[in-house]
């Protein structure tokens, strides 16, 4: 089975489903959403981080890096990504966490135990697992082996996806997990297409299925002013959710908030926010009266 | 990619205004409706207004009543009947104050927030004086005149005699020597030893019967047989004037208040007053002397019992009433059902209480004491919720009211706290959670299921255990029934630091401790943990001899007849609250910097010995450098070094050596009271003092910093969120304790929902469940604390909890108020 690589785990999480949670955030992902806030999560690989800020300019990674990837400059380590191949010496040496490694792999049994840990948590308030990304379901075989052994020890579990992945997989997950948050971001299809970069009928067609199978769905909408805070696309998205199978989802409004550029510094990538913006609370507030019409439960902010 | 939510919206927002308004109620209140503040009517506000406003003052009087009369009799009696008469003449002398509007009746000083000084304990220098009344921080002031007066007729009498003379006369070098190199600090060194909570006695028995019971006890004597007889009839003579003076205060605060009304009623302006005044006057009648009947009458009790034992002396940790919710819920259903009392009019009364507790700020302290204490905070706690003595839920509509009252004056004192058991309701805890997201500090939430295992592994009968619980801090006993004397705390990290210094203190070069060897030579980190053992050993056993010696002064000559009336077994044994009259009696060392100890070793066992990063030297060099230089080393240590909090074993194993061994090092050590010494994971302030104290530390932390508080871990070591850390403590077996401190800081915006209160009551019930004693939040954020600290003025009423307890940001020092900065914040999460 491929190991995938995980990027972020976090305890005490408590956004990503019902009760206090762990969090596991798999690295790789299909879509590249313009206002993505972990744009780590992106790349399947293992990527070099670097927080100039931190850098103590102490040149230990220039020493040890094989491929003399690493130079100092006066603005502090220039990483050659064409040189580099992640291998990890430069973060390995670094004392001050100014180089680090985005994704490592993890064994089952290595993130079984950590998911152990939490059980008393998990126990006090109905909590559980959320495998979350990144896309998941780019690692369904890992995906489902996790699932089911949490499955065996009576541990709930959630997988917050995209939905952009091959139906069977999705259908197989099902099988082995308790509630779904479930993406949802632009109706239009040309504008998915733009501000995603893929097409938004597979997600559809994934969500109808699911909904077919009788899961429990919490759908979550990413709300960025500009984009998708038009009443004809949330009109549209609401209408879809409402004409679902099974049991009617949650609908859950999560305001976009531009705090992700030190993110993409870290990465060495730019972060383009223009037409891009935080709903206001008026905004949010109309958006939510729109999903509510259509007999919704709406909520906002996780 | 998802977006995660409310996190994300939270975290790195910093906010540049901050969400309080000046003098606004809380972070979720609307701004102030009216002028004089918060409170639920204009009689509460305009109380709490003047109580908060009110600066505190130093009042002479008791020390010239005293020190006339010691003048006129000291030799005349035995020491505890003239102790009980000095406090029967100030009773029947001091100046009476019943204040505009007030219910609860009776002040320790003349008036609101003066507080008087014990020269018996400490005699206060002219230049202590003035110190008191022009430091930036916990002023007192005074007047000249008065300084004057005591000058010419309080000092020269004491010049030599005071306990905290007499103490320091005898103490060896060694001691000396530890204690001013900041090893360890001794409460009793100027005030009475206290922690002092009551059980539910005094609500079924007056001062009359008090006085019946210890006449049947003198008349039981046996002075053919018992050689004490003697020394029983002094104590318990001594106890039944107490009860006199007692009733006599209350006496003359019923005369007062009839002569007001007297005076009110003539004018015929305010008949409600007057009548008012009748009840206060008819209430001061009937209670302390005889049982309470009615809810204004046990709080009045309560009181009047309260103002006796701080009066009579300085207890540290002032006086507690326990569960006092448990207490006052007969009373309360009574009065309901009888239809004497609304729900708000019992509301009023506990307001009245409240803001009564307020009005006494600490006794104030001079030295080393001031150092490592300096708050006005007396720390009265009361206890709401938690278990009664069947082992049953103690929650009622009073603990519920008394919430209320906490959320709507958040006020200093009285600190509360709630106590969460396996039984306590969830509507309980959630009440709870929503007066923490206020902000204020309060209230801290403690663990009966836990403590009473505490108090029976020490021996207390399982009644005795439930009733137990917290006064002050965390520190837990059985409340009515027991003498839990904490002696000071114990610099853990310092101890360290002597060890690595081969017995001296860094600072000045002076041998403070015993010589361990040259670490440089130590070839194990099992040689150098033995040393540091050894060190340990020798400054616990330094510490106790003279806790033990000081505990002998005050069972000798500052008894305390009263306290000893209200504590069960003293009159029975006809012996002092402080020479071992209560059922159980206990003694303590608070130890702090368990984080700091514990990180500093988990540097040296892994760089120096295990990976060898970096040599001993290179390590010690750089710590005697405050890391000058050495920030690559410094760097490594905090980023490639397992710290405690973090559910690392590495850490945690080291963090469970430590603290087994300073249970085989205090738990069990013998007191002069025929039982033993315990420990307490607990700092308040005092690790600021203690990191002031300090060089660099070999975990990174700079030379002065403040050492990690109670068993939280060190600051910013934590870095896996709060499941982390309570994973991390609850590997400690907190029953072997009397305590142990968990500070939390969360910010308001992790709680701004319904569902995050109810995720934080979880988190609470999975600690307990693990088997924490205590944890508390500070729920603030960083905007909120800078802009406090730019405009004081604007942020008077800004509360924040520090270990152990609330405190006004504006009244801590700089030091203090950059420590609660750079806490561990919880947003990310």
């Amino acid at each position: 089975m491929p190991q995938p690589l995980i990027f972020d785990i976090k305890r005490y999480s408590i956004n990503d489903g019902p009760g206090i949670r762990l969090t596991i955030f798999f690295k790789g992902c299909p879509l590249s959403c313009r206002w993505c806030h972990n744009p780590e999560s992106l790349a399947p690989g293992a990527q070099k981080l670097y927080t100039a800020r931190k850098c103590l300019g102490c040149g230990e990674c220039v020493k040890v890096c094989p491929r003399q990837a690493c130079q100092l400059s006066a603005e502090g380590i220039v990483t050659d990504v064409d040189l580099c191949q992640v291998c990890g010496a430069c973060a390995e040496v670094c004392p001050s966490r100014a180089s680090e490694i985005s994704g490592r792999a993890y064994s089952i049994a290595e993130l079984m135990a950590i998911i152990e840990k939490e059980t008393p948590f998990f126990d006090q308030s109905g909590g559980g697992v959320t495998f979350s990304g990144g896309e998941p379901l780019l690692h369904t075989p890992f995906l489902l082996d996790l699932l089911m052994r949490c499955g065996a020890r009576d541990i709930h579990r959630a997988v917050d996806t995209s939905g952009y992945g091959k139906t069977a997989e999705l259908l197989a997950v099902a099988k082995q997990t308790d509630l779904f948050l479930f993406d949802l971001k632009l109706m239009d299809a040309a504008r998915h297409q733009e501000f995603t970069g893929v097409d938004n009928r597979l997600i559809l067609d994934n969500l109808r299925a699911l909904a077919a199978t009788g899961a429990q769905i919490e759908i979550r909408v990413p709300l960025i002013a500009g984009v998708n805070d038009d009443r004809p696309n949330l009109e549209q998205l609401a209408g879809f959710v409402a004409q679902l199978a099974g049991t009617r989802p949650r609908l859950n409004l999560l305001p976009f908030h531009n705090v992700a550029e030190h993110k993409y510094q870290k990465l060495d990538q730019s972060y383009v926010v223009a037409g891009m913006a935080a709903p206001t609370a008026e905004s949010l507030q109309r958006a939510a009266e729109i999903c509510s019409a259509h007999g919704l439960v709406v909520s906002v902010g996780g | 990619m998802k977006q995660k939510g409310i996190d994300m919206e939270t975290s790195k927002n910093s906010k540049a205004t901050p969400q309080r308004k000046a003098a606004a109620e809380g972070n979720f209140y609307p701004a102030a409706q009216n002028s004089d503040g918060p409170g639920m009517n204009p009689r509460i506000q305009r109380l709490r207004k003047l109580s908060v406003e009110t600066e505190p003052s130093l009042s002479i009087e008791r020390a010239l009543h005293e020190t006339a009369f010691y003048r006129e009799n000291y030799g005349k009696y035995s020491i505890p009947v003239l102790r009980a008469m000095n406090f029967h003449d100030h009773c029947q002398k001091k100046t009476l104050y019943i204040g505009e509007g007030e219910l609860i009746v009776g002040e320790r000083g003349p008036q609101p927030k003066a507080v008087p000084t014990f020269p018996e304990l400490t005699c206060h220098s002219v230049e202590d004086f003035q110190v008191l009344n022009t430091r930036d921080q916990q002023r007192y002031t005074i007047s000249a005149a008065d300084i004057e007066t005591y000058a010419r007729e309080v000092i020269p009498y004491w010049q030599g005699k005071t306990i905290r003379e007499r103490i320091f006369g005898h103490v060896p070098q060694e001691w000396q020597a530890a204690y001013e190199a900041g090893l360890f600090t001794e409460f009793m060194e100027q005030r009475a030893p206290g922690h002092t909570a009551l059980d539910g006695q005094i609500y079924r028995k007056g001062m009359l019967d008090f006085k019946a019971q210890i006449a049947a006890e003198i008349a039981a004597l046996d002075y053919l047989h018992d050689p004490e007889a003697t020394d029983k009839f002094e104590e318990l003579k001594a106890m039944d004037i107490s009860c006199d003076a007692v009733i006599l205060f209350a006496e003359r605060h019923a005369a007062m208040a009839e002569t007001m009304a007297e005076e009110l009623a003539q004018q015929e302006t305010d008949p409600q007053r007057v009548a008012e005044l009748r009840q206060i006057a008819a209430v001061c009648r009937r209670v302390p002397a005889h049982k309470p009947a009615t809810l204004h009458e046990a709080i009045q009790m309560y009181w009047f019992v309260h103002l006796g034992t701080i009066t009579e002396l300085n207890g540290w940790d002032a006086m507690n009433p326990g569960h006092f919710d448990q207490h006052l819920a007969p009373f309360y259903a009574a009065d309901l059902s009888a239809g004497s009392l609304s729900r708000e009019q019992a509301k009023e009364l506990l307001c009245c209480f409240w803001i009564k507790v307020n009005n006494h700020p600490a006794p104030p302290k001079v030295g080393v004491t001031a150092r490592e204490s300096g708050t006005y905070n007396d720390f009265t706690n009361i206890n709401i919720g938690g278990i009664t003595g069947e082992g049953k839920d103690g929650v009622s509509e009073v603990s519920y009211v008394m919430l209320e009252v906490v959320e709507e004056l958040h006020i200093l004192q009285p600190g509360s706290s709630v106590h969460i058991s396996s039984k306590t309701p969830e509507r309980f805890l959630g009440a709870a959670c929503r007066v923490i997201r206020q902000g204020h500090g309060y209230p801290s939430i403690f663990n009966p299921d836990v403590y009473t295992l505490e108090l029976m592994r020490q021996g207390k009968s399982i009644r005795d255990a439930r009733e137990g619980g917290c006064s002050g801090c965390i520190e837990v006993g059985a409340f009515g029934k027991e003498a839990y004397v904490l002696t000071g705390y114990l610099n853990v990290p310092k101890v360290l630091e002597v060890t690595l210094n081969n017995g001296r203190d860094p600072l000045t070069g002076q041998l403070v401790g015993i010589e361990t060897g040259d670490p440089s030579g130590f070839k194990s980190y099992a040689e150098l943990y033995a040393a540091f053992l050894q060190q340990l050993n020798h400054i616990v056993e330094t510490k106790v001899r003279v806790s033990n010696y000081i505990d002998r002064m005050f069972a000798k000559y500052a008894p305390a007849p009263f306290l000893s009336v209200v504590i069960e077994d003293c009159i029975s044994k006809g012996r002092d609250y402080y020479d071992a009259g209560p059922r159980y009696n206990t003694n303590y060392i608070q130890c702090t910097g368990l984080g700091t100890t514990t990180d500093s070793l988990a540097t040296l066992k892994k760089h120096v010995f295990e990976d060898q990063t970096f040599a001993m030297d290179q390590v010690l060099g750089a710590v005697t450098n405050n890391f000058a230089g050495e920030e690559f080393l410094r760097q490594t240590i905090l980023n490639k070094t397992p710290f405690f909090g973090n559910d690392d074993d590495y850490a945690d194993d080291i963090a469970l050596q430590i603290y087994a061994d300073l249970l085989a090092a205090i738990d069990g050590k013998p007191n002069t009271k025929g039982e033993s010494f315990h420990l307490n994971m607990l700092s308040t302030t005092c690790h600021i003092y203690f990191g002031k104290m300090m060089g660099a530390t070999p975990n990174g932390r700079f030379a002065g910093k403040s050492i990690s508080d109670g068993t939280s871990p060190s600051h910013g070591a934590d870095t896996h969120g709060p499941s982390a850390v309570i994973r991390s403590l609850t590997k400690l077996d907190h029953t072997l304790s009397g305590g142990t401190l968990l500070n939390q800081r969360f910010l308001p915006s992790l709680l701004k929902r319904d569902e995050d209160i109810t995720r934080l009551g979880q988190l609470v019930r999975s600690y307990f469940t693990l088997g924490g004693h205590h944890i508390q939040f500070n729920v603030v954020d960083t905007a909120t604390l800078k802009a406090a600290q730019e405009a004081p003025e604007d942020y008077k009423d800004l509360l924040v909890r520090m270990a152990g307890y609330s405190d006004y940001f504006n009244d801590m020092n700089a030091d203090l108020q950059q420590e609660v900065i750079e806490r561990t914040e919880n947003e990310a999460f």
